[in-house]
């Protein structure tokens, strides 16, 4: 697999051992010095890495153990992928009850990053969603994890970027459907300012909420966009167009980033342009609608050989209309960014993870090419931001983040380290508790 | 609704080709050593869409209890349309140089083994006229390699065996298939470097099945191997005799 022992950023670039673990009954493969569960490698930057240790790479756990119609619970192990689960599941009228915006990822990842999605004003993350699972520790010990346990292990391990053992099989409920199809509404906002009071509005009555911005525009229009509400369709919707091949791929690296100056600008203002009434519904096959970028393979190429970072962060509620205007201001400024950059509100359900990223407020992420230098500087200008909101970067998304911040943003770290596998370690794990942050 | 049978079950190719027939809504039946690994497949398949499966634990050395594996697959499933054999180890080439007891333990997994099952089950499919025996053998047995060849010897008995039994059951209504897989990656072969020309058991398991849906006769897998076989057929054997395969 070419993804093995690679994250989904493509940077940085790190060399493992790499181990399989196929066999949940069995125990975990003899490793020298620390390990890292790693699934199937889209977290973005290095928290799926630990370079110069082992990967224990649990793809192979891909097999289901159990699923009930009826009510909707389902178990199976944690290598098995959101995408994997929909083409059993949706047939049979189910959803996965949160998804990210990709449908490969492990059920142990989703658990391990506590992931959100466009319905977390409804429904929180998907910590809230599982029902319990297994730990393997590195000293052979098997602990049946769930919420609440005066063990405190589910809490560690929601959350908890693999650091506390390797998940085996996890149970979670899914969420009732009675049609592939979506029903949704675009709405065009010329301004951040429009921005938050659609979105409060919109959360009322829609399960999924998100908006797609122009990172580049500027002035009055700063933070212009397009708001994505939708709700699951009833069971026969008017039109039930078909879910689509995935057709197009990356089948190679381009020598540079071809998203660039050059195209960038043409790309965000065409799309935003490209709706000319204020409001547009219609009705989607669930793929498309989730999952847009998981119609192109390997979409992580079109940065080129140096990769990219993904910048996710999320700003308290009192803080997020200055600061995310404060963070828009910076990246127009600097023409870097990418074509798809979100914006979300959270809801106020509180996260179960003890490390959980998901919390009340504003997220934004977009991703911005290596170029080597100027993005990273960037992205430390950003940081200051965010540290002055009291707000929060996204370890899945992270691969420079300095310490201090991680620390003030993350308070309940102490607590986690003592969780935390002594074998276990990673990347993001090292840099982050070793390296004190570069003030500047 | 198709009733198939699979030995070695736990193999990541039967896996994959058992959760292709698991989507159409067979009934399969499963034969392996681990039984806590064939219950987990088992519980798998159900999830997938397997109309019923049942497990068998069994040593493929026990050619003794063949006839009762047989028994009881025909018995749960009410016959059998589909054998695949697909059991196997990849011994360590050196240690067989070493131990002559070890070589032939190699060779009684891979070949002998095999061939016990093939009689059993073709006299089976032949009194019932229909069905199809497929094996997976291997690109090995179609020459012997100085890095491979206990393994290969093995596989190209049982290659040999299932050329001289398609012939014989031409007439009837049952197909012999044999599929020569080439690199596989699978837990078998975790200790290679992987390449260009290694395949996943999900692309091998889509051929099989192709395979036996067009009653075929020789399967290489991926396709790309029948010509890259033919090549290392056709090498006289003085110069042959010098390459390091």
């Amino acid at each position: 697999m070419a993804s093995r022992g690679q994250s989904w950023g493509r940077y940085p670039r790190a060399s493992h051992a790499i181990a399989g673990v196929t066999n949940r009954h069995a125990p975990l493969p003899a490793f020298e010095g620390t390990a890292l569960p790693h699934g199937n490698g889209r977290s973005y930057g290095d928290s799926c890495l630990n370079p110069g240790g082992t990967l224990l790479a649990t793809r192979g756990l891909d097999r289901f153990i159990a699923f009930d119609p009826a009510t909707g619970e389902l178990r199976c192990e944690a290598g098995v992928l959101l995408g994997e689960i929909l083409e059993q599941v949706v047939p049979q009228g189910w959803f996965v009850p949160v998804s990210p915006g990709t449908r490969h990822v492990t059920i142990g990842g989703a658990i391990a990053n506590d992931v959100h999605g466009k319905n977390h004003h409804a429904a929180g993350s998907f910590g809230h969603h599982v029902e319990c699972f297994e730990l393997l520790r590195s000293d052979g010990s098997r602990v049946l994890c769930r919420r609440g346990n005066p063990d405190g292990l589910f809490e560690a391990t929601v959350g908890g970027l693999g650091l506390t053992g390797v998940i085996t099989w996890a149970q979670i409920r899914l969420r009732r459907i009675h049609s592939p199809w979506m029903e949704v509404e675009t709405v065009r906002f010329g301004s951040l300012a429009e921005f938050f009071p659609l979105s409060a509005a919109s959360a009322v009555d829609h399960e999924y909420t998100v908006a797609w911005i122009d990172c580049l525009a500027r002035g009055a229009s700063l933070g212009r966009g397009l708001f994505m509400r939708a709700n699951h369709a009833p069971a026969c919707p008017e039109r039930r167009p078909a879910a689509p091949r995935e057709r197009l791929g990356m089948p190679v690296t381009p020598p540079f980033s071809l998203v660039n100056r050059l195209t960038l600008r043409p790309f965000n203002t065409l799309y935003y342009q490209r709706q000319q009434a204020t409001s547009r519904r219609e009705v989607v096959h669930y793929a498309p609608y989730f999952y847009p970028l998981d119609g192109i393979r390997d979409w992580n190429r079109m940065y080129g050989p140096r990769g990219f970072l993904q910048y996710q962060c999320v700003l308290p509620p009192d803080a997020a209309r200055d600061g995310i205007a404060e963070l828009m201001r910076e990246i127009s400024a600097s023409g870097s960014g990418s074509f798809l950059a979100v914006l979300k509100e959270f809801g106020t359900r509180e996260s179960l993870g003890l490390m959980s990223f998901p919390r009340p407020g504003t997220t934004l992420a977009l991703d911005f090419p290596n170029d080597g230098a100027s993005v990273f500087t960037l992205l430390e200008r950003l940081d200051r931001i965010v540290d002055a909101a009291n707000g929060a970067v996204y370890p899945a998304k992270d691969a420079r983040l300095g310490g201090d911040s991680f620390r003030r943003a993350f308070p309940r770290w102490e607590q986690f380290t003592a969780f935390v596998d002594p074998r276990f370690s990673s990347g993001f794990w090292r840099r982050v508790m070793e390296n004190p942050c570069k003030k500047s | 609704m198709q009733k198939i049978l699979i030995i070695g079950a736990t193999s990541a190719i039967a896996e994959a080709t058992a959760r292709l027939y698991a989507a159409r809504g067979a009934a399969l039946f499963l034969a392996g050593r681990d039984a806590t690994r064939l219950d987990a497949i088992g519980a798998d398949l159900r999830v997938r869409g397997a109309a019923s499966v049942d497990v068998f634990a069994l040593d493929v050395n026990d050619i003794e209890r063949h006839t009762i594996l047989l028994d009881a697959a025909w018995e749960a499933m009410g016959g059998v349309d589909v054998t695949l054999i697909a059991h196997g180890t990849l011994p360590e080439q050196r240690a067989c140089e070493e131990s002559d007891g070890l070589a032939l333990r190699e060779f009684a997994t891979n070949g002998t083994s095999t061939i016990a099952l093939c009689g059993t089950i073709a006299r089976r499919l032949h009194a019932q006229d229909a069905g199809t025996l497929a094996v997976i053998s291997s690109v090995a047995g179609d020459r012997g390699r100085a890095s491979n060849y206990v393994y290969g010897s093995a596989k190209a008995a049982v290659s040999t065996y299932l050329s001289g039994l398609r012939q014989r059951l031409n007439a009837s209504g049952v197909n012999v298939l044999t599929i020569k897989p080439g690199f596989v990656d699978t837990p078998m072969t975790k200790a290679f470097k992987k390449g260009l020309l290694w395949a996943t058991p999900a692309q091998v398991a889509r051929g099989i099945v192709r395979a036996v849906d067009r009653r075929r006769s020789v399967a290489y897998l991926p396709w790309f191997w029948a010509p890259i076989m033919l090549v290392i057929r056709s090498i006289p054997e003085f110069i042959f005799r010098r390459i390091q395969l």
